[in-house]
């Protein structure tokens, strides 16, 4: 019997190892959580891993899931054992595929990290309402529980289909088993083979597609015979329970851990029992454990195999004792009588009682009542004490046939009440517990410490990781158990006995000390030394560590970080501290193993790396130090700091939802809290002051030029520009700057550019593009980074004292230059975008620009993140309630969705036309034809419009009648709507191509704004047709080897699309011209923006100049295509970049996307370098001669005009 | 009958005085190659930087790093790769290659920036195969309480050290702002060095006027830069027995002939070869060949010295009094 390793992998891992070894080929797209299965298989067949046949499976990124699932179906026609990986809406994308693979009795396994399916909100977080959308394809549905069963599963659902020949749905729990990491026994490549009978695989190859032996599949059947056809694969499926449990019995016999179709755990005697499916099942069998050992008759049905659903198999796995089920459905059917695990159970009861194609003897002896519950949807939390309180509850006489578990469901009343305290977690568990941010590595140096604990002692290890939804300065918590036996808590930890905070800040926002266990262990991260950091608590944690006798610790991670070189990253100095502190290694082997893990992870990145990360160990343990705790009332006289200054408002839904969510209460909000249909206030961003810069602009006026290059490019909205009249500054406060404003128009106007300070990121990108330098000290700019406690008191009164200054008078505001927009009001502002992100510049700009009678379609990806993610949105309101109104439909679709929004407008305005007429007599001949003729071209005539909306809504309110109202639903309309239709270049170049070119196509007054970053940056930047040649991205590990898809000319060949591509950084001017071009434009407008990104590896402070570098090689060249040029007899085409003045190479060496194919593979990069030259030289002939053509369209009469 | 050009460096016989030195022709096996088929006779190869190779690493690793795990959908930004060139493999690998196929002297060249990181990378030099090993020390002192002697230990300390640790012959490379070489120099020889290159030129940049910046900017050398090691070796030749390298505006065969009158063991290139190619070695030497024949010298040995500071028939020029006539002779005439 082979000798197995243990390995500490999370779900994903373990899945993607086995269907990477026993496939051929493996179509893929990336969505959360599932994205990480496709990545490790494209890794490791670009290191040439094999399979257990012995050849490299082929791994292809494709479009959409869609294409994925397309490719897989005719791989596996043509005979190759084929897989993929999705979740959620990938897996719908998947569904008319999966119903043909399932109709021609395909065998093949796609591997599913379950997720919520959008419906009010997008989630990416786990349940199982995707994989029940495909209870109808005919795929048989396995469902793993754990992240060592996720690599059983695999391998026993891929033994089955090939025998089966019915495809299966392999399933495991998004996030919680996916992104879990556990000890686990790796299965061997020979238990594999054992497992996989290869006379099935060449079955599987014979039944292919050959010319060599032709068949038709796929043939249209008349009435005739179509219904007995779809009959005619019955015997398959009855195969299916048989054959599974036989596969599973077979693996049994080699690796000895037996699974079962249904398996039961508890009382043999149970009188409750609780049928579910999943990772919940941990802390059910938790739970039951405690239970019977208070003496409970409790059990748990585990479902295993759902479909086909062996009825005969359920029955018998249940106790003849059971008087009453609870079947929980991690899932949602609104409008069923229950969830689909419940109807199949009530079903498969009946079945049983009512004969049928039960056998007599399989028949239930019992007769039990069944309740169906719902719970964890989108990964709420489910632990052992909700556990109890089903069983709890199916003792009440009359329990509720429906109810809810792990909420407060004040509404319809349906769910139930839990015991926080009951607790299943043992003494001898080591629970950790570590506050930190996403970018000081805490996260990885965990991962670590789970893979030293896991791999080098007999504890068994596991780790979870909670991230916040935001891209800059997230909070990252992860919990972290070592037990002497395998662990099945799959939920948070509750009580740590060790906590560690990694950011001495976050003590101040969060209440890192909730979770402490008395007499636990506290190590923080402080600035402070031990004798003096007691004064700089907060009064809550100090009374926390006395009243539950904390030991406490501190180190200073941040000074031994620097003092190692090492930068942000506090990781390794925290890390050895809680190894030298949990005890669970003998001091000296703990950091004996820690540097082993060092040298394993680093060592091929370079002696200098691994000497500063010994060094940051040696030095954080020498400056470790215990804190005397002060004794008594004592302790808590001096109070700490406490700067959070979040949510101050006196909006009653944002100040009782909005904050709870932000301060982390949001679990405890009850059903009554929530719109009943998704809908959320816009303008809630500016209250959660995060505060997360360590530096901020500060303006010096002296030097100012008053050129607004600051503010266009603020990805966070947080330099502003106003000018006001001198009266505007009465009341000021002592330190607050003007300067006069240099405008003719406005001469005794003065000019504010204004910090806000707790919502900047502290990127510098601002101080970045700032021109105007000092003459005596060339340094220093107009605006300074500085550090921000030295400014912080004074710019929070001085922003207080900006907004209330009034905003400058749009229709006076010169718009089309870059000082006179930036005087606009933001209507998009302080989003969770990363530090120096690049595209919401460009949202910022068309918010000022057209905010105030803007729609938003944005289609998933980051922007959709940090533009609509609770708990707020950085989109906003003006003073009259104007704004972007906001909804992200979907990833594929947003082209059309945002059509529709367009088709909406057009016909409201349309009718309110026909209504208008209808009252002409009444509201007066001239003022209607004013109202319908309005041809709304600036801001001046904009608010001329809306003038006579108001005053036409004042008249029809005296009429009142039906029509008149009718009128005043639609009159808003007769204010030219601006459609904008937002996404990155994931969905504009692939998954939205089809829907985006169809739009373009239709004439309609759409605007298209492509947040082109060249990369799907969202799920962590994966290859998109955008990405350019030879840059490395996932699924072009080697350089990416085909050139950028030219979407703009693809566009520029319908000929009447306003197309630009623009880049703010590179030419400012020409952004602004573009974007009130496209605007104006009365058709579909395309509008390419160059996105610098974190996933380009480049330094993000200098990204806004950096684009100038960027257009200079001519890897973007900047253009505008206008149709009205055509019609007027001009050229269309302009290029409004100059000739490339750099080479390729010489941008290739200052982004790290192109520069680490340099340094992985140095020939492939000579000759990818050489073609991206090429392609950067052939495109700017074209467009050359693009911009020498003349062309006559066709006017077709766009909507009014 | 020719005179014979070889010399001696380091210990190296040589078989003639025209060394490439490290720049972007000894940087590839190919033209190394081409440099010993046109006759050069030994090939310093372009310095090893630990520092580059420090912050190749600290990028590499911080561009692995960055945002890594910060975000539940993206817990990397960038696909594992499999390895990186970065550390000095490749450039070891050279060496190598270098001096197992090509027949001429192989002499590394290595710039530390630690203490630990001479060592090493002495060692990894050696251990490759090179034949000598020039160490480039330079730094720009701007912390006002070092003092001059505070700068010199550091060389010394570096050159001790990487003595201790190789067996094969040391140059040293050293810029030309010493208080006095003449103390400096023994002192050197005395810590370890077999040999001295005057003088290294300094990376010195520029400032762009339209966008006030300092532009980093290495140029070529010129000519007239061949007077301070002229100046120098001709004084150091009669302090140490050591072997003293010129380099530095060396272009034609006329200069070389200078430098090896005043006591230059050999004479190190690049800046005319970039000029003229590689093919220009072959002038080089018939330049020396020829200029040593006409003056019927019989060798370079015998030339090597024999207008150092004390065979100069008008030493006094190599000092001050150089100056003095520079300026009589300007006067203008009438």
């Amino acid at each position: 019997m082979a000798n197995r390793a243990f390995i500490t992998v999370d779900g994903n891992e373990a899945a993607a190892s086995v269907a990477h070894l026993t496939n051929e080929v493996i179509a893929i797209y990336p969505i959360t959580p599932a994205s990480n299965m496709g990545e490790l298989a494209d890794y490791w067949t670009s290191r040439g891993q094999t399979n257990i046949f012995g050849s490299v499976p082929e791994v292809i990124e494709m479009q959409s899931e869609a294409g994925a699932a397309a490719s897989a179906h005719g791989a596996l026609q043509a005979g190759s054992l084929t897989t993929t990986f999705t979740a959620s809406q990938g897996l719908l994308l998947m569904i008319p595929e999966m119903f043909k693979i399932a109709g021609e009795l395909t065998p093949t396994v796609f591997h599913i990290a379950a997720r919520a399916v959008a419906t009010h909100a997008l989630s990416i977080f786990g349940d199982h309402s995707d994989v029940m959308a495909c209870r109808s394809t005919g795929w048989a549905m396995l469902a793993a529980n754990s992240v060592e069963e996720a690599q059983d599963i695999a391998l026993i659902a891929q033994a089955a289909t090939l025998r089966a020949r019915v495809p299966f749905l392999h399933f495991f729990d998004g996030f919680r088993t996916s992104h879990e990491v556990n000890k686990i026994e790796q299965l061997t490549h020979d238990d594999i083979r054992w497992m996989i009978d290869e006379s099935l695989v060449q079955e599987h190859r014979e039944r292919a597609l050959s010319p060599d032996n032709p068949v038709l599949r796929g043939s249209a059947q008349n009435p005739d015979v179509f219904f007995q056809a779809r009959e005619a694969s019955n015997p398959f499926y009855l195969a299916v329970p048989g054959i599974v449990q036989e596969t599973m019995d077979r693996f049994a016999e080699r690796i000895g851990r037996q699974y079962r179709l249904f398996e039961y755990f508890g009382s043999p005697s149970a009188r409750r029992v609780l049928v579910m499916m999943g990772s919940g099942i941990g802390a059910a069998e938790e739970a039951i454990e405690r239970l019977m050992a208070e003496g409970e008759e409790v059990g748990l049905l585990k479902v295993r195999l759902y479909r086909p659903f062996a009825t005969e198999a359920f029955l018998a796995a249940l106790p003849a004792t059971v008087e009453r089920m609870a079947v929980l459905d991690r899932t949602k059917e609104p409008g069923a009588i229950g969830e689909p695990l419940y109807l199949d159970v009530v079903t498969a009861l009946a079945e049983g009682d009512f004969g049928g194609s039960v056998s007599a003897e399989s028949r239930p002896a019992c007769r039990p009542e069944v309740y169906g519950g719902r719970y964890g949807l989108a990964s709420k939390e489910f632990t052992p004490a909700m556990v109890a309180a089903v069983f709890d509850h199916l003792k009440e006489p009359q329990p509720k046939r429906h109810f809810t578990v792990g909420i407060y469901d004040d509404v319809t009343n349906l769910s139930l009440k839990w015991d926080p305290s009951f607790t299943t977690e043992r003494g001898d568990v080591t629970r950790a517990i570590f506050f930190g941010l996403g970018s000081d590595g805490t996260v990885g140096a965990n991962k670590n410490s789970v893979k030293i604990i896991g791999e080098n002692t007999p504890l068994f290890a596991q780790g979870y990781f909670v991230y916040d939804s935001k891209k800059s300065g997230a909070v990252t918590v992860s919990h972290l158990r070592f037990s002497p036996r395998p662990i099945r808590s799959t939920y948070l930890i509750e009580e740590a006995n060790f906590v560690a905070c990694h950011q001495f800040h976050l003590i101040e926002t969060l209440d890192v000390l909730k979770v402490a266990a008395r007499g636990g262990t506290f190590l923080l991260n402080s600035p402070y030394a031990a004798d003096q950091v007691w004064q700089h608590l907060p009064s809550q944690v100090k009374r926390q560590i006395v009243e539950k006798q904390l030991k406490f610790y501190v180190v200073d991670g941040h000074g031994v970080a620097r003092e190692t070189g090492m930068g942000g990253r506090i990781n390794t100095a925290m890390q050895a501290c809680f190894f030298a502190l949990a005890g669970m290694l003998p001091r000296d082997a703990a950091i004996e193993e820690i540097k082993n893990a060092i040298r394993k992870t680093y060592g091929k990145r370079g002696q200098s790396i691994l000497d500063q990360n010994f060094s940051a160990i040696d030095l954080a343990l020498e400056r470790l130090q215990e804190v005397n705790v002060p004794a008594g009332a004592h302790a808590m006289e001096e109070g700490g700091t406490n700067g959070f200054v979040s949510f101050q408002t006196n909006d009653d839904f944002v100040q009782r939802v909005t904050a709870a969510i932000f301060a982390g209460r949001g679990d405890l909000l009850p059903v009554s809290a929530m719109n009943v249909d998704g809908t959320f206030p816009t303008g809630t961003a500016k209250y959660e002051k995060r505060s997360i810069a360590n530096e901020i602009p500060i303006w010096d006026p002296s030097i100012c030029i008053d050129c607004g290059l600051c503010a266009l490019v603020c990805p966070h909205s947080a330099i502003r520009m106003k000018a006001f009249p001198d009266s505007a500054l009465a009341g000021k406060p002592g330190g607050y700057q003007s300067k006069t404003w240099k405008d003719k128009d406005h001469a005794d106007y003065l000019l504010t550019i204004q910090v806000a300070p707790d919502d900047c990121t502290g990127c510098g990108v601002c101080v970045d593009v700032c021109p105007a330098k000092s003459k005596e000290a060339v340094k220093h700019k107009a605006i300074n980074m500085e550090p921000k406690l030295d400014h912080l008191n004074r710019e929070r009164e001085n922003f207080d004292f900006f907004l209330k200054i009034p905003e400058f008078d749009r229709t006076r505001a010169k718009v089309d230059v870059v000082k006179g927009c930036q005087l606009l009001e933001p209507l998009f502002e302080f989003s969770g975008a990363c530090l120096g992100c690049g595209e919401t510049p460009y949202l910022k700009l068309m918010s000022q620009l057209f905010g105030d009678r803007a729609i938003v379609a944005n289609a998933t990806g980051c922007s959709s993140i940090y533009g609509g993610n609770l708990p707020t949105t950085p989109w906003t309101k003006d003073k009259n309630g104007r704004g972007p109104a906001w909804c992200n439909s979907l990833f594929e679709d947003n082209a059309e969705f945002g059509l529709g929004i367009r088709l909406a407008a057009d016909q409201q305005r349309d009718y309110a036309t026909v209504l208008l007429k209808q009252f002409a007599d009444r509201l007066g001949e001239i003022f209607v034809s004013e109202l319908i003729e309005s041809n709304e071209t600036d801001e001046v005539s904009i608010a001329a419009q809306r003038d006579r909306v108001a005053r036409l809504k004042r008249k029809l309110a005296e009429f009142n009648e039906p029509k008149a109202r009718e009128l005043a639903s639609v009159a808003d309309a007769l204010v030219r709507r601006s459609v904008w239709i937002v996404g990155g270049d994931g969905w504009a170049y692939d998954i939205g191509f089809g829907g985006l070119d169809h739009v373009l196509t239709t004439n309609r007054d759409v605007n298209i704004l492509v947040l082109d970053t060249g990369v799907y940056s969202n799920t962590g930047g994966q290859a998109s047709k955008a990405t350019p040649r030879a840059a490395v991205a996932k699924f072009a590990a080697n350089g990416k080897a085909i050139r950028k898809k030219d979407l703009g000319m693809l566009a520029v060949a319908y000929g009447n699309v306003y197309v630009a591509q623009i880049a703010v950084g590179a030419n400012p001017n020409q952004t602004l011209q573009a974007m009130l071009d496209a605007e104006s434009y009365r058709g579909p407008s395309l509008v390419l923006a160059y996105s610098q990104c974190i996933a380009h590896g480049i330094n993000m402070t200098r990204g806004m100049t950096h684009q100038k570098t960027i257009v200079q090689t001519g890897l973007w060249p900047l253009f505008r295509y206008d149709p009205r040029l055509a019609v007027a007899g001009e050229r269309p085409f302009r290029l409004d970049s100059r000739k490339p003045t750099l080479r390729f190479k010489e941008l290739a060496e200052q982004e790290g996307r192109f520069a680490m194919i340099a340094r992985s593979d140095p020939k492939n990069a000579e000759r990818l370098f050489a073609m991206a030259q090429k392609d950067i030289d052939d495109q700017w002939h074209y467009y050359e001669q693009m911009a020498g053509v003349e062309r006559e369209i066709e006017w077709s009469g766009a909507k009014d005009e | 009958m020719h005179a014979d050009l070889s010399t001696t460096y380091l210990g190296l016989k040589l078989k003639n005085p025209v060394i490439a030195s490290a720049g972007p022709l000894t940087g590839d096996f190919d033209s190394l190659r081409r440099l010993e088929d046109h006759g050069v006779a030994a090939a310093v190869l372009p310095s090893l930087f630990e520092e580059q190779i420090a912050l190749d690493e600290q990028r590499i690793n911080a561009f692995e790093e960055y945002q890594t795990f910060s975000s539940a959908e993206s817990l990397t930004f960038f696909p594992q790769v499999k390895e990186f060139s970065v550390g000095p493999q490749e450039y070891l690998g050279l060496i190598a290659r270098a001096a197992e196929e090509l027949s001429i002297p192989i002499i590394g060249s290595l710039n530390g920036s630690s203490p630990g990181g001479w060592v090493r990378y002495a060692k990894l030099i050696e251990e490759a195969g090179a034949h000598a090993l020039e160490l480039n020390i330079y730094f720009v002192p701007t912390d006002p309480n070092q003092s001059a002697a505070d700068v010199e230990q550091r060389y010394l300390d570096f050159v001790a050290r990487v003595r201790n640790a190789i067996q094969i012959p040391i140059a040293v490379k050293i810029g030309a702002q010493f208080t006095n070489l003449t103390n400096f120099v023994p002192k050197l020889a005395k810590a370890g060095a077999d040999g001295i290159v005057l003088f290294n030129r300094y990376l010195e940049p520029d400032i762009d006027l339209d966008s006030l910046q300092l532009m980093p900017q290495l140029v070529l050398s010129h000519r007239h830069e061949l007077r301070a090691p002229l100046r120098w070796i001709a004084i150091l030749r009669d302090h140490v027995s050591m072997s003293l390298a010129a380099t530095s505006g060396i272009h034609y065969a006329e200069d070389a002939i200078k430098l090896l009158l005043v006591g230059a063991d050999a004479c190190l290139v690049t800046s005319t070869l970039l000029r003229h190619g590689i093919e220009y070695v072959d002038e080089l030497r018939r330049g020396i060949q020829q200029w040593l024949d006409e003056h019927q010298y019989e060798s370079v040995e015998q030339l090597k010295g024999s207008m150092s500071h004390s065979n100069a028939p008008d030493a006094s020029n190599l000092e001050r009094a150089n100056y003095m006539k520079a300026l009589v002779s300007y006067s203008p005439t009438t």
